[in-house]
C-alpha cells in the first residue's frame, strides 16, 4: 500500500506530445478512475505508471520513491489487463503463483497466499484448470487473483471489464469495488465507460486529448463540470449545450438560436460575454406554460420505461443550434409534434466560456 | 474442423476434376515407389543381362553392411546438427526482429533471401568459403591455430555440410518463428514483466513454452529436410567423403545406385527411406494436431 503521485507527467512519441503534463496525488488506499474517450491517453498514462512506457518528462512516485527509471518489476505494482493476459500454458494456480515464485517465496507461503485469494474470488474449484477452460468472468477473476496474491503497493486496472457482457460487467464491477475496499490497496483504474467510472471511483480523473480536464469526486464532476468536455462526457444523454450571450440589465441570456432564458439561482457573467449554457436533460422539467423558461418542439421520443427522452429543438429557434434533449418521467404522454413548456431546475444551469470551454464560476 | 462441401449434380465431373492431380501422383510418385519396392526384391548383374528374384536378401545384406550402419550414424549426427543449428539461429534472429518495429520488414525480407538460393549453389558458396587453399574461413581459422581441411578431416567435412544445409533452412524457420512470436499477445510479456520476470525468465517461462508448437513442427520439418533434401548440398561440397564421413542415407542411395550400379541395394535403401519419411509424417500429423493447442 502506498500513495502515488504524478508531477507534470508528459509523454512524447517522436515530436508529438500525447500527454500534456498530468499531475495527480493519490492517497494511500484511494480508488482513482481515469476516464476518457479512446485515444485520450488514459491507457498510456497507466502504462507509464506501470513502467511499460518510458516517461518523457515529469516524475512518478510510488510510496515516496521516484520510479521513473525503474523496471516494472521493481515498482511493486500489479496490473490487470483488458484481455486478462493469463499465461495460457499454465494452470490457474500457476498463473497466480508465477509472480510469487519469481519473488522467491517458499512453496508453503505461495500455497497459502494463492489459497486466500482463490477463496476470496471463489476460484478454488478451478485451480487445476487452464485459462482456456474458464468462462470470461472466471478469467477476469484469475487476473485479479494474480494481482491480489502479490500484495503490491498499487493495483493498476486497464479497462478490465470491457471484454465482458453487460450483466457480468455490473457484477464484476461490484466485486472489484468490494475487493478493493477489503484489501485497501491504492488503485488506478482506466475505463471509457462513465458508469464504471462514476460507481467505482473515490475520485475521477477525466481526460481529454492528453490533458486531465478535471480531478474530483464523481458527484462533484457531475455537479460542477470544469469544462464543456467534462460536461458532455459525464452524464447520459449528454448535457445540452446552447450558445448564448449575457444580456444587459440582468435580463438573462440571449440564445444565439433565438429567444432568451433566465435560469434561476445562477450567477450570470458580465454583460455581453459569449457563453455556452449547459443544462442536463434531467434538470429540465415540464411546467405550466406561464412558468416556462424554454419551449421544446418534440421531434422524436425514446421510451426507456423508467424515463422518457424527448428529442427536439427550441420552439422559437431560428435554424441550427437549438437542439435539446429532455429526460421526463416514464409516464409522460409525449409524442412528436408536441410543444413542451420547460423550466430549468434552480441552480442547475451551467455556464462555460465560449472561447476556452472553462466553467464560469460566480 | 469444418470442411466445405460442394455438391455435384453429375457423378463423373468430380472424378474428372481430380484426375489431373491423381495422374501426377500416380505417374510421379506411386509408380516409381512401386518400382522401387519391386526392385528391392530383385538382384541384377552389372550389365543388366540377368535379373533374379531374391526375396529379402537385399534387406538382410543391407542391414549387415557396416557402411550402411555408418551412413545411418552420419545421417543422425547430420540431422541433429542441422536441426539444432538452424532452429537456434533462426530463433535468435526472429527474437531480434521481433524487438524492432520499423525496420522488421526489411530484415525479414533480407533474411528470407537464402531460401531462394538453389541448394547446389548454396553448397558451392560454402565450399568456396571453406576451401582450404582459397577460402576465407580456413584463413581466419589459421589465426586461432586451427588447420581446416574438409577433404581430409571427416569432422571438418561434417561441419561444412551442416553449416551449408542449415544456412538455407534458417530462412524457413525464421519466418515461422517470427509469425509465432507475433502471435503471442504483447500483454502476456508485459504481465510477466510486472510479475517480476526479467528478460531471460520471460523468454524461458512464457515465450518459449508458447512457441513450442511452432518449434516442434519445425523440428520435424527440419529433420525431414536434413535427411532428404540435402543431396545437392552434399553433392556440391563433399560428395559423401572423406572416407564416408558425410555419406548420408540419401547420398548413399545415389552412390550405390547410379555410381556403384547396385540397383537392388539402392532400391532397398529407397524403400527404407520411404518408411522413415512416412513415419515422420505420421508423427507430425498425429502429434502436432493433438498437442499444439494450449
Amino acid at each position: 500500500m502506498a500513495a502515488i503521485s504524478l508531477r507534470d507527467v508528459r509523454k512524447n512519441y517522436g515530436a508529438t506530445e500525447v500527454i500534456h503534463g498530468v499531475s495527480l496525488d493519490v492517497t494511500d488506499g484511494e480508488f482513482i478512475v481515469i476516464v476518457g474517450p479512446s485515444g485520450c491517453g488514459k491507457s498510456t498514462l497507466l502504462r507509464m505508471v506501470a513502467g511499460l512506457e518510458p516517461i518523457t518528462a515529469g516524475t512518478i512516485e510510488i510510496g515516496g520513491r521516484v520510479v521513473n527509471d525503474l523496471e516494472p518489476r521493481e515498482r511493486d505494482i500489479a496490473m490487470v489487463f483488458q484481455n486478462y493476459a493469463l499465461y495460457p500454458h499454465m494452470s490457474v494456480y500457476d498463473n497466480m503463483a508465477y509472480g510469487l515464485k519469481i519473488a522467491g517465496l517458499s512453496k508453503q507461503a505461495i500455497r497459502e497466499r494463492v489459497d486466500v485469494a482463490a477463496t476470496m474470488l471463489e476460484l478454488k474449484p478451478y485451480l487445476d484448470r487452464k485459462p482456456r477452460a474458464l468462462s470470461g468472468g472466471q478469467r477476469q477473476r484469475v487476473a485479479m487473483g494474480r494481482a491480489l496474491v502479490r500484495q503490491p503497493a498499487a493495483f493498476l486496472f486497464d479497462e478490465p471489464l470491457s471484454n465482458l457482457d453487460a450483466k457480468l460487467r455490473v457484477q464484476m464491477r461490484l466485486e472489484i469495488k468490494s475487493m478493493q475496499r477489503k484489501v485497501e490497496t491504492t488503485s488506478l483504474y482506466v475505463t471509457h465507460d462513465q458508469v464504471e467510472a462514476m460507481t467505482l471511483a473515490d475520485r475521477l480523473v477525466v481526460m481529454n486529448a492528453g490533458n486531465a480536464e478535471q480531478i474530483d469526486t464523481p458527484l462533484n464532476v457531475y455537479r460542477q463540470p470544469a469544462t464543456t468536455f467534462v460536461a458532455g462526457f459525464i452524464g447520459s444523454p449528454a448535457m445540452n449545450m446552447m450558445a448564448a450571450t449575457v444580456a444587459a440589465n440582468g435580463r438573462g441570456l440571449e440564445l444565439d438560436s433565438g429567444g432568451s432564458v433566465k435560469p434561476r439561482d445562477t450567477a450570470l457573467a458580465e454583460t455581453g460575454r459569449k457563453v455556452l449554457l449547459g443544462i442536463r436533460p434531467e434538470h429540465l422539467s415540464l411546467v405550466q406554460e406561464l412558468n416556462a423558461d424554454l419551449k421544446l418542439a418534440v421531434v422524436a421520443v425514446e421510451t426507456l420505461g423508467a424515463d422518457t427522452l424527448a428529442h427536439g429543438h427550441l420552439a422559437d429557434s431560428r435554424g441550427a443550434g437549438g437542439d435539446l434533449v429532455v429526460r421526463l418521467p416514464g409516464t409522460s404522454p409525449v409524442k412528436p409534434g408536441d410543444v413542451l413548456p420547460l423550466a430549468v431546475e434552480p441552480g442547475m444551469a451551467h455556464l462555460f466560456d465560449r472561447e476556452t470551454g472553462k466553467r464560469i464560476e460566480a | 474442423m469444418q470442411t466445405k462441401r460442394t455438391l455435384f449434380r453429375s457423378k463423373t465431373l468430380p472424378y474428372l476434376l481430380i484426375l489431373p492431380q491423381m495422374a501426377v501422383t500416380i505417374i510421379f510418385f506411386l509408380w516409381p515407389a512401386a518400382q522401387a519396392v519391386r526392385q528391392s526384391f530383385l538382384r541384377e548383374d552389372a550389365f543388366g543381362f540377368k535379373t533374379t528374384f531374391v526375396w529379402f536378401d537385399n534387406y538382410t545384406q543391407l542391414f549387415s553392411d557396416p557402411t550402411y550402419e555408418n551412413s545411418l550414424r552420419v545421417t543422425v549426427v547430420f540431422a541433429i546438427g542441422v536441426a539444432v543449428l538452424s532452429l537456434v539461429s533462426a530463433l535468435v534472429l526472429a527474437l531480434a526482429v521481433d524487438r524492432t518495429i520499423r525496420s522488421s520488414q526489411v530484415y525479414t525480407t533480407l533474411l528470407v533471401w537464402p531460401y531462394a538460393v538453389a541448394p547446389a549453389v548454396a553448397g558451392i558458396l560454402w565450399w568456396f568459403m571453406f576451401n582450404p587453399t582459397i577460402g576465407i574461413l580456413p584463413y581466419l581459422l589459421s589465426f586461432v591455430g586451427y588447420h581446416w581441411d574438409h577433404s581430409l578431416s571427416g569432422f571438418d567435412a561434417m561441419i561444412l555440410v551442416i553449416i551449408a544445409s542449415s544456412w538455407k533452412q534458417i530462412s524457413y524457420n525464421f519466418l515461422f518463428f517470427v509469425a509465432g512470436l507475433q502471435a503471442i499477445p504483447k500483454s502476456l510479456v508485459e504481465a510477466a514483466a510486472i510479475d517480476g520476470a526479467g528478460p531471460y525468465k520471460r523468454f524461458f517461462t512464457i515465450i518459449f513454452p508458447l512457441l513450442s508448437p511452432t518449434t516442434f513442427f519445425l523440428l520435424v520439418i527440419n529433420t525431414v529436410y536434413a535427411m532428404f533434401d540435402t543431396f545437392a548440398v552434399i553433392h556440391a561440397t563433399t560428395q559423401g567423403g572423406p572416407a564416408q564421413a558425410t555419406n548420408t542415407l540419401v547420398y548413399k542411395v545415389f552412390q550405390d545406385g547410379f555410381i556403384g550400379l547396385n540397383i537392388g541395394s539402392s532400391a532397398t535403401q529407397s524403400v527404407v527411406l520411404m518408411i522413415i519419411v512416412i513415419a515422420l509424417t505420421f508423427i507430425q500429423f498425429r502429434w502436432i494436431e493433438r498437442n499444439v493447442q494450449y
